[in-house]
């Protein structure tokens, strides 16, 4: 190996020093780079922050919270702003979706890590997960074109209805709830399992005893998780929720949420009307921030009671 | 290789008269995939007796265990040939209840697995599959399956604790009580002993000089000398072949085989 040194010419010990100190001035410019990069993140999030509630939040004060959030009147060039219609909208759309979501979700999980051969889980896995890439306008499409005529005929209704978005937004939450909660089941250590089976348990009986219990908390998570996206989502609900500004009565009404009267109403509006559609954003930014806190503490949860077990 | 499998079969001691032998393992092979972990093996299982399988790492005897109730058919590589009776019924037969098998055959496995749960939770479970829902049936159930593990004073005033704060030994005898409570008919203990400390190693082989009253047990162990001083019968396996087996004292001082006297004397293995 020495000799080896020895051959190289001069030329080159003398270049290695040089080299030596580039290659240190790249890394400290690589890692200002990156810390840039970071901190437009976390600045993008503190803008818009910023933005929504300083626009948001004057309106508000204005109307006082109580008018803003438990008046069903929504008639913004007469000045009343009330957007009770909307929340209760969105979380009926965003309830039902999650029981939706969660049913096939998790029936989709517990195929993929008990049942499946691993060939199959090699197809159905990436499949399910491929839905997550389809744009929410095709969902919203679909559900015009096939899931509105189906309701209005069949369960009655104008069809456009919370049922219809529940079920387009139950099929846009399969993918994350499912992708998490098999990641969940999949963490359940093989003694459990095994443990179980040899007590005389069947498959089932080991699945829903042991396996599901120990992956709870991972599934809640995997559920809110699915909730935000489907708290926020937009295209896909204007185009089957029908929008209207009643309170609902029944899942086969019209309702419109949260997120479809921003998009809605934000390309006319004016002056309090404008403010007034910035605190709807205000109001969906807090709805989203408590589940997100819930997950995360739920998902916490989950990982010292690992340590515990250990 | 013929003559060596007569040999094999002769050194299998036929039941003594009128008692059957509890399980009947008969040419049995068992496979992963492509490769052959059991060749062949004969096998009889007495009541009443404490039988050691002794043998180097994968020699099979692990294979051989989880094929006596049937564990091995959850890995999807599995596959075998010849015939497991239990009480002269083949378990491989395809309208066997697997459940109830497991429940016949119990087993405890070399690290100790205690479910995420109390420590009635954890004995309580395996009845309740079997239904049964008495409450005052499942307290004397308890009870007297930490009794016969040698566990219920330590534990008998926290019931309610999990069952995986429980120190090694003590998690090892929570498995072997969940597993008694299910009132089986054979034992399978698959190195029970491995990670635990003397004392309650000790505890365990008292605990199956009194099982071995009621229950056929089946003893895997890599410890010769725990084989020597806690079983009726031995029996030597290598590469997944039976090599010899017979009275634990005779194969311990008398060895039919040179293999086997090799390997309990620690040439290799």
């Amino acid at each position: 190996m020495s000799t080896m040194r020895a051959q190289i010419p001069v030329q080159s010990a003398a270049r290695r020093p040089l080299l030596a100190r580039r290659r240190l001035d790249s890394e400290r410019v690589i890692s200002w780079v990156l810390f840039l990069m970071a901190l437009s993140a976390l600045s993008g999030l503190a803008v818009i922050t910023a933005f929504i509630f300083k626009e948001g939040i004057p309106i508000i004060a204005k109307v006082g919270l109580r008018r803003f959030i438990f008046s069903s009147h929504w008639y913004p060039l007469e000045g009343e702003f009330g957007i009770l219609p909307m929340i209760v909208g969105s979380l009926m759309v965003t309830a039902g979706a999650m029981v939706i979501g969660m049913v096939f979700g998790l029936g989709c999980a517990i195929l993929l890590t008990q049942y499946c051969p691993p060939r199959m889980v090699s197809i159905i896995k990436p499949a399910i997960e491929l839905l997550a890439g389809i744009p929410s306008v095709v969902y919203g499409f679909i559900g015009v074109a096939i899931l509105v005529p189906f309701i209005r005929d069949y369960l009655g209704g104008p069809g456009l209805s919370v049922l219809a978005s529940s079920i387009v937004l139950g099929v846009m939450m399969l993918p994350t709830i499912t992708s998490i909660s098999v990641d969940a089941l999949r963490a359940v250590p093989k003694s459990y399992i095994e443990g179980s089976i040899a007590l005389g348990a069947t498959e089932w009986q080991t699945t829903h005893m042991v396996v599901l219990k120990a992956a709870r908390s991972g599934i809640v998570a995997a559920v809110i998780l699915g909730m935000g996206r489907a708290v926020g989502e937009t295209m896909a609900v204007i185009m089957v929720a029908g929008n209207t500004l009643e309170l609902p009565h029944s899942i086969l009404d019209p309702v419109r949420t949260l997120t479809s009267n921003i998009a809605l109403e934000m390309g006319y509006a004016a002056g309090d009307h404008r403010k007034a559609l910035f605190a709807t954003g205000v109001v969906l930014f807090v709805i989203i921030m408590v589940l997100n806190t819930i997950a995360l503490r739920v998902s916490r949860r989950r990982s010292k009671v690992k340590v515990l077990a250990k | 290789m013929t003559q060596v499998m007569e040999q094999i079969v002769q050194s299998v001691p036929q039941p003594a008269g009128p008692v059957p032998a509890k399980m009947v393992v008969e040419d049995f092979s068992a496979s992963f995939g492509e490769m052959q972990v059991l060749k062949r093996v004969n096998l009889q299982i007495m009541p009443c007796e404490r039988l050691a399988i002794i043998g180097p790492a994968s020699s099979g005897k692990t294979t051989l265990m989880r094929s006596l109730n049937r564990l091995n058919d959850m890995e999807p590589q599995f596959s075998r040939e010849g015939r497991i009776q239990l009480d002269g019924h083949d378990i491989y037969h395809p309208q066997t209840d697997v459940p109830a098998l497991r429940r016949r055959v119990g087993m405890v496995y070399a690290v100790p697995t205690p479910l995420p749960w109390s420590i009635y939770e954890n004995i309580t479970y395996g009845p309740r599959l079997a239904g049964v829902t008495s409450r005052q049936r499942l307290d004397a159930l308890v009870e007297s399956s930490l009794r016969a593990s040698f566990l219920w004073d330590e534990v008998k005033d926290r019931l309610d604790m999990p069952g995986t704060d429980l120190s090694g030994g003590q998690q090892q005898r929570l498995c072997l009580s969940r597993v008694l409570a299910l009132e089986p008919e054979v034992l399978l203990l698959d190195e029970p002993c491995s990670g635990l400390d003397p004392i309650s190693t000790a505890r365990i082989e008292e605990a199956m000089v009194e099982l071995k009253r009621k229950y056929s047990i089946v003893l895997v162990t890599n410890n010769t000398k725990q084989a020597a001083r806690a079983s009726d019968r031995t029996a030597f396996f290598l590469m997944g072949e039976l090599i010899e087996c017979g009275p634990t004292v005779e194969l311990f001082t008398n060895p039919k085989h040179q293999r086997t006297s090799d390997y309990i004397t620690g040439h290799f293995g």
